[in-house]
């Protein structure tokens, strides 16, 4: 899973993306999550980094994950020739 | 002379083709013969283009929608004062003056903020759903109309009514029907956006004056400019429009501003019909998108209710050039991201 | 290292027209304690969902609303609408006020017996009272208010036959200006019923017409409608003055008055919009002292406020069971409590508000129901805090008619607790409990067995 090259990503969580025109705001937990998508990160180690900083189980956080990455893709924000 | 620094907050930032009056206000302000203002905006979407107009606005902050109520709207207006120093607020939009107007003292008394507005029971004797009623009182022509809570009320009204009728919504919008469908089609679209009750109104038959106006709450009118749209846009809005000579137009403005003690500005519509009636559509509490024009004419509306506001006394305008036109256009600024990140992620730019 | 607080990881299209975050601190501001006594506390105590009613905000809108009358008008007196809230602990608190009770079924007048209160001081109002009620009502001496003709000539026979002679009030309906008109319930000012009414039991003289009374419909939110009920039932008792040189002792103004909700569809917030009782108050004062009555002879003024006094007192506490995407992407919360037991969020926006800290960010979502019906929405919209399993949250202002109108449907109904002026709280409905329920059904004996597949009915 990888997010677009061309994504911009700012500290205050605003994300915009130059293909459609649309622009997003995150917390700082889907900034997280985005910018290790950007850094190529896999699955397994987005998911240990994130139980291991925060206080969440793993089944929890791999609902949570699923359903962000979904959103993700429903804005188009993934790469496209991805399978998952 | 040296011009006294003052800072004023003002929303209706929307100049978009159905513009607020926010930006009118603002210029009209700027050219004020006494005050240096300093323009805070007050914006609720971050695309009402006043935000990035930085040579009229100083700064713009996002403020919560009228729906968030009274509490959420103080909450705010404190954090902003804190850093800003208010000295005044002109509210521009008929959905929040409510909330204003309940804030009045309180704004007045903690924080020192001044605001000129009507009292709440002026500000509800002019509800549309109410006009009819202030017609009455205030002996004025007001179109005959009907208040609907349901669709299921529609079938009641047909005795009363006759095809074309317009149908409106609390704060804005009037559409015009000519079919039973027609009329519950605009109920439902309207319904959704401004709630209820949805405002039945007869349909007259003559070309539409419009006056804008301010009194001092005493019953004494300090201006008062008529004008007639030339050009209307598909919206209604208009697009160009005259100042006009109208003893007759004054003459019912001066009567109500009297008759109800009118406080603040106010903007009223008429229907003329051709044998010289005047019929009172609509009184809106506030200034007019083309409120610039008066100041056009020689009668800056907005300086005399700054000065209202802060508690000095003005005379009133004793006339106004006539056929002086406006002509509105729109123009495309550009703009960085960075500032409409700003704006969306602080609530502020 | 000790872990950062966990929050789902949201994402949100910038798009126009979308509520500002600026826009619902309030619902997103934590209210986690009620009358100082903690929220999670209470749920672990009593269970999830769970009412909670504020003994001292009763007792000061009870306050506040007769003050706004007393200094109004020299006679008046509350009765409390028992279909509002009939929990016997709420009656108890108005009754300790100093209410009467206003009932409007044989069940509600046996509560407001078995409360204690006098019969005299019980007005028996409603469509629906059977003849053996009206006996014990009259016998009881409470006032009896009669909502039409079948019911008027009962009373007279039953006057006869127990040779009493039983205080009555007509209910009188009107245009105040307010639609729909309430013109189901008792007499028509306009066409004259009312007038007839009147003259039939004057005629007849086996009743003792002592009041007038009308209820012109629920949250009501013009006190000019008031004014103008008020006029017109001060018109009918002068002319009773007039025509039978009889006083009329009281006048009855029902309920109405809107509480602080906001209802469905209104664009402003009812906290900010609806009026004050003291503008009802007002209304109806002025109406009725500008009415033309000698001073010495002013009716007894009585209301019969419910939502008013009682709304904002009561308070339901429930827990997120679930979080769900729907097919078209909005997020959807799943509570433990539905419109089973909050029959008012049909017609309401009620206030919702986290009862635990959240960081800023927010969700647009649904809230529903725990039942498997679609009508099961508690807040169609709603803008929220990023709301987990086990989350829990205050619904704001649910005081009235939903402890009255909840449904035993699909699930048992949740305890109410009433937290006392000193901070404590009190079990005063307890949870239902399968026994509750199946204590009113019989199971015939033919019906007591079977067999599933070949395998013997369990024994208990
Ligand atoms: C006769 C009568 N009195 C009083 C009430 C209480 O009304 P509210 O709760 O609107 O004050 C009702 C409720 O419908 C009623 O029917």
């Amino acid at each position: 899973m990888k997010i677009k090259q061309n994504i911009a990503i700012s500290d205050s969580g605003f994300i915009f993306n130059p293909t459609t025109g649309d622009s997003f705001s995150t917390n700082p937990i889907g900034q997280e999550i985005i910018k290790l998508l950007h850094n190529s990160k896999t699955e397994d180690e987005i998911r240990s980094f994130i139980l291991e900083t925060y206080q969440i189980s793993r089944d929890h956080f791999e609902k949570d994950y699923y359903d962000f990455i979904n959103v993700l893709k429903k804005y188009k924000l993934l790469e496209e020739n991805e399978k998952d | 002379m040296k011009k006294t620094d003052i800072t004023i907050a003002v929303t209706g930032l929307n100049a978009i083709d159905s513009p607020g009056p926010g930006i009118s206000v603002i210029r009209a302000l700027r050219e004020s013969s006494y005050y240096n203002p300093r323009i805070i905006g007050l914006s609720y979407d971050t695309m009402e283009p006043g935000i990035y107009m930085h040579d009229l606005v100083d700064k713009t902050y996002q403020i919560p929608f009228p729906s968030a109520g009274v509490d959420n709207l103080l909450h705010r207006i404190r954090e902003i004062n804190k850093k800003e120093k208010l000295d005044v607020i002109i509210p521009n939009f008929d959905a929040e003056l409510f909330n204003f107007i309940k804030l009045e003292q309180r704004l007045s008394e903690d924080l020192n903020i001044k605001m000129f507005l009507p009292s709440l029971n002026q500000f509800e004797e002019r509800q549309k759903s109410n006009l009819f009623a202030f017609g009455k009182k205030y002996k004025v022509k007001v179109p005959k109309n009907k208040t609907l809570f349901s669709l299921s009320e529609i079938p009641l009204i047909e005795n009363d009514f006759t095809f074309p009728l317009v149908v409106k919504g609390k704060y804005y919008d009037a559409k015009i029907a000519y079919s039973r469908e027609q009329i519950a089609q605009h109920f439902e679209k309207i319904s959704v956006r401004w709630g209820l009750p949805i405002i039945i109104q007869e349909y007259i038959f003559g070309s539409e004056v419009n006056v804008t106006a301010i009194g001092d709450g005493t019953g004494r009118t300090v201006g008062a400019v008529p004008m007639r749209k030339q050009y209307i846009t598909d919206k209604g809005k208009a697009w160009s429009g005259i100042s006009l000579d109208d003893d007759k137009l004054l003459k019912i403005t001066h009567d109500i501003i009297k008759a109800t003690k009118w406080k603040g500005s106010l903007e009223l519509e008429f229907i003329k019909t051709s044998n010289e009636e005047y019929y009172l559509l609509e009184i809106n509490p506030r200034f007019p998108a083309w409120i610039y024009l008066a100041v056009g004419c020689g009668q800056n509306h907005p300086d005399a209710l700054l000065k209202m506001a802060l508690g000095r006394k003005v005379k009133s305008f004793s006339k106004h050039e006539t056929g002086k036109m406006f002509i509105r256009y729109s123009y495309d600024m550009i703009v960085n991201l960075k500032e409409f990140e700003k704006i969306s992620t602080l609530g502020e730019l | 290292m000790t872990k950062l607080q966990y929050e789902r990881p949201v994402l949100q299209l910038l798009n126009s027209g979308a509520m500002n975050k600026y826009g619902t601190r309030t619902e997103y501001t934590p209210y986690s304690h009620i009358e100082g006594v903690s929220v999670h506390g209470l749920t672990e105590k009593y269970g999830s969902p769970l009412f909670v009613i504020s003994e001292r905000q009763i007792r000061q809108n009870f306050k506040d609303a007769n003050r706004s009358f007393k200094t109004r008008y020299p006679k008046v007196q509350f009765a409390w609408s028992y279909k509002t809230n009939y929990l016997n602990a709420v009656c108890n608190v108005f009754h300790q006020e100093g209410s009467w009770a206003e009932v409007v079924s044989g069940f509600e007048y046996d509560k407001a017996l078995n409360n204690g209160v006098p019969g005299s001081k019980i007005i028996f109002n409603g469509p629906d009272k059977t003849e053996e009620e009206l006996r014990t009502a009259v016998l009881n001496n409470s006032p009896i208010h009669i909502d039409h003709l079948d019911e008027l000539y009962s009373l007279q026979e039953i006057a006869e036959e127990l040779n009493l002679r039983p205080k009555v009030a007509i209910r009188v309906n009107m245009d105040t200006g307010i639609y729909p008109m309430w013109d189901r319930f008792g007499f028509n000012y306009e066409n004259g019923q009312a007038w007839d009414a009147i003259n039939k039991i004057m005629l007849n003289d086996k009743l003792d017409l002592i009041g007038l009374h009308c209820h012109i419909g629920t949250y009501m939110l013009a006190p000019n409608a008031y004014s103008i009920a008020a006029a017109k039932l001060s018109d009918l008792a002068i002319n009773i003055k007039y025509k039978y040189k009889k006083n009329i002792q009281y006048i009855d103004m029902g309920g109405g008055f809107a509480s602080k909700n906001t209802l469905k569809g209104s664009y402003l917030l009812g906290v900010d919009t609806v009026p004050t009782i003291d503008q009802f108050a007002e209304a109806i004062c002025t109406s009725i002292l500008n009415a033309g009555f000698l001073e010495e002879e002013l009716p007894l003024l009585i209301l019969e406020t419910g939502r008013a006094l009682i709304d904002d007192a009561g308070f339901l506490l429930g827990s997120v069971i679930s979080n769900k995407r729907l097919s078209d992407g909005r997020r959807a919360v799943i509570m433990d409590f539905g419109v089973n037991i909050m029959f008012t969020s049909f017609w309401y926006d009620h206030k919702i508000t986290p009862a635990q800290e959240f960081s800023e960010f927010t969700e647009d979502m649904v809230l529903y129901g725990p039942l498997c019906m679609n009508i099961d929405v508690i807040r169609e919209h709603v803008t929220l805090p990023l709301l987990k399993k086990g989350d829990q949250v205050v619904v704001h202002t649910v005081g009235a008619y939903n402890m009255t109108q909840w449904m035993q449907f699909i699930a048992l109904r949740p305890a109410v607790v009433m937290i006392d002026l000193k901070g404590v709280a009190h079990v005063i409905r307890k949870r239902e409990t399968i026994k509750s329920i199946e204590n009113e059904e019989i199971l015939p004996d033919y019906l007591k067995s079977f067999s599933l597949n070949g395998v013997e009915k369990r024994t208990a």
